[in-house]
């Protein structure tokens, strides 16, 4: 049998049983877009949380302090520990080389309030090079200056958050006006463009005074909650890395560098655990959406298996004027292959589209992957090998006799 | 020219029991010959049918096709056989539903790998042959009455240029006046030269065929040639 008339008679077929072959292609394209679907929303979750972590700054080494302070066993809280102080930041900007620029934190959650309204948010005691180094940039009024940090003066910047929380959605004119930050008056010299994002860790829900003032007045503590460290580029990024863990394990005085009581991130380690995470969601949404198209793939075994028993007769026929096992055993395999690669079209058609409306309508950002698109056409077209062989084994195997008398 | 010498056929019942359908019959067929195989339900005729047709193989004895023994091939080659030498007409007819005229008539064709322009030249020259009006050749299988569809399946039949057409109660599902114009088409193809073999349990039938072979206990029980003038209705 050439293959130009098994094409032919698979084309013939299917066209002779339209709406069981739409019925049972319907199986494979709901499978097939749903695992689209779904690797889109994982990738698509993913490239957004990165994305938004790369909008912090790519070049960014970020020093915690190790755990708070210990009362025998009892350790204190990762990061709550007052082991970063003004002199390593001085020391960090000195000594390590192809450092840009590196500013400390002071950071704290407070009770805002402005009239009537207020809110609970995280108040950062910064420096006059924080938003070069975190990408924040400035929509209305000015960032403070060195001369605000020195005169430890009331002055505060919001974020765009903040900003709707206690002046209204996107309100203006707000530079000038008073809020109180745990009972103390600050003006309001500028407010923060919205970076986007939502949620815990959001970047708007901030706001932003002088470090000294954080220090003096709210914490009373002059040690650092976080040092920010911008590297000058990105492949330098490592050996900063080094140098200021060894930097600071000197001022520490401490030799065993896994005892450290620092920590130094960079944006890479953070942006490869979020990616081992979200990279697990992908996985979980394509699982759960393999299993639909499991099941569409016992529908194609299901028609299949009814087709050769409804068509014994043509079998026996098709025999009995000269069609070979293999012919046979290749036609219904060839039937069962189209169908499902068929539904594997419709179905990738259908995934884009879908990812498309769940993006611009419910703005939840999906990727579709060519990765995807590609292991969604061969998943479907071994569906179609795997669920037809068995039918195919079954109709090439009947004798032409039984299948002739077949009522 | 077909010859089959001393074949026997035996089926296995259940709890091994044995059932001889067929026990030692030889028959020997020239071209151009018209036979009637008759024979009551459970006489063999229909074992003898499906070994003639190369359906089925022999459990001893031999089957000579054109000087060639088939009777231990393979199945594939008894299909490559069947698609070349022999030509099947059915009681039910077995066309393809919702297939044209023409596509069933070419359906062997797809089995021997001829050339798509040679394919509707054969076809027409058998649908002529097979005297179906030209008008239907178009037309799905099942928009044809009885007797057009029996035309269809005897053009199919006819397209390879089988040795032997081998027709299983042709007229079994059709009104005696379509059936005998069905039997006037063999009667016709044989005067052509064709060879028919017509398997059947009615005397009205066989006595259309130049030779009557009576089978009964899967034995020959008589084989009588008729005069040229008995035939003809």
């Amino acid at each position: 049998m050439r293959l130009v008339d098994l094409l032919d008679e698979t084309r013939f077929s299917i066209f002779a049983n339209k709406a069981r072959s739409a019925l049972t292609i319907l199986g494979i394209v709901v499978g097939i877009a749903a695992v689209i679907v779904m690797v889109a929303i994982g990738q698509g979750t993913q490239q957004s949380i990165t994305s938004s972590i790369q909008a912090a700054g790519s070049d960014l080494l970020q020093i915690m302090p190790g755990f708070g302070a210990s009362s025998g066993a009892v350790r204190g809280a990762r990061g709550g520990g007052s082991s970063l102080t003004m002199d390593d930041l001085a020391a960090i900007k000195k000594d390590v080389p192809n450092v840009k620029d590196a500013v400390g934190e002071r950071q704290g959650r407070y009770q805002v309030v402005a009239g009537g309204n207020n809110t609970n948010t995280s108040v950062i005691g910064t420096q006059q090079g924080y938003p070069a180094i975190k990408n924040v940039n400035v929509a209305e009024g000015s960032f403070f200056t060195t001369q605000d940090d020195d005169s430890m003066a009331r002055v505060c910047v919001l974020g765009a958050t903040v900003r709707d929380d206690l002046f209204g959605e996107n309100a203006t004119g707000i530079v000038g006006q008073r809020v109180r930050v745990n009972g103390m008056e600050f003006r309001v010299i500028g407010v923060a463009a919205a970076k986007g994002g939502s949620g815990f860790g959001n970047a708007d829900d901030q706001i932003y005074i002088p470090l000294s003032t954080a220090q003096r007045l709210l914490s009373g503590s002059t040690s650092l909650s976080s040092i920010d460290v911008q590297v000058d580029s990105a492949g330098n990024m490592s050996a900063v890395q080094q140098a200021v863990t060894q930097l600071l394990l000197d001022r520490h005085n401490i030799s065993d560098a896994t005892q450290a009581d620092f920590m130094v991130l960079s944006q890479q380690d953070i942006l490869s655990a979020v990616t081992t995470a979200t990279g697990t969601l992908t996985v979980l949404l394509a699982s759960i959406a393999g299993i639909s198209l499991l099941v569409g793939g016992i529908g194609i075994m299901n028609m299949m298996l009814t087709a050769v028993t409804e068509r014994t007769r043509e079998i026996g026929l098709r025999k009995a004027i000269g069609a070979r096992e293999s012919d046979i055993s290749s036609q219904f395999l060839a039937e069962s292959v189209t169908l499902t690669f068929l539904g594997g079209v419709v179905g990738v058609l259908l995934g884009f589209a879908i990812s498309w409306a769940i993006k611009h309508f419910a703005s939840f950002n999906t990727a579709v992957s060519l990765g995807s698109v590609l292991l969604a056409f061969s998943v479907s077209a071994g569906i179609g090998i795997i669920f037809g062989y068995y039918p195919a084994r079954r109709a090439a195997a009947m004798s032409p006799i039984e299948a002739l008398r077949y009522q | 020219m077909i010859e089959v010498r001393d074949v026997t056929k035996v089926y296995q019942g259940g709890a091994g029991a044995e059932t001889a359908a067929l026990k030692g019959v030889s028959l020997r067929i020239e071209d151009g010959e018209y036979v009637a195989i008759m024979g009551p339900s459970g006489s063999g005729k229909s074992t003898l049918m499906h070994i003639l047709g190369c359906l089925d193989t022999p459990t001893a004895g031999s089957y000579l096709l054109d000087g060639v023994d088939v009777s231990t091939m393979s199945s594939d080659e008894l299909a490559d056989i069947r698609n070349a030498r022999i030509g099947f007409v059915f009681q039910a007819f077995n066309l393809l539903p919702r297939a044209t005229v023409f596509r069933n008539v070419m359906l062997p064709l797809v089995y021997s790998g001829i050339s798509n322009g040679q394919r509707e030249e054969l076809a027409i020259q058998a649908l002529e042959a097979a005297d179906l009006h030209e008008d239907l050749w178009d037309h799905l299988s099942n928009e044809l009455s009885g007797g057009q569809m029996q035309r269809v399946a005897i053009a199919r039949a006819l397209i390879n240029d089988p040795t032997l057409v081998l027709a299983d109660e042709p007229t079994g599902n059709l009104d005696t006046k379509t059936g005998e114009v069905i039997l006037d088409t063999f009667a016709r193809l044989n005067e052509g030269g064709r060879t028919i073999v017509l398997i059947t349990h009615e005397p009205d039938v066989a006595k259309h065929a130049k030779r009557i072979v009576h089978i009964q206990d899967g034995e020959v029980l008589s084989d009588e040639r008729r005069s040229e003038a008995g035939w003809s209705a």
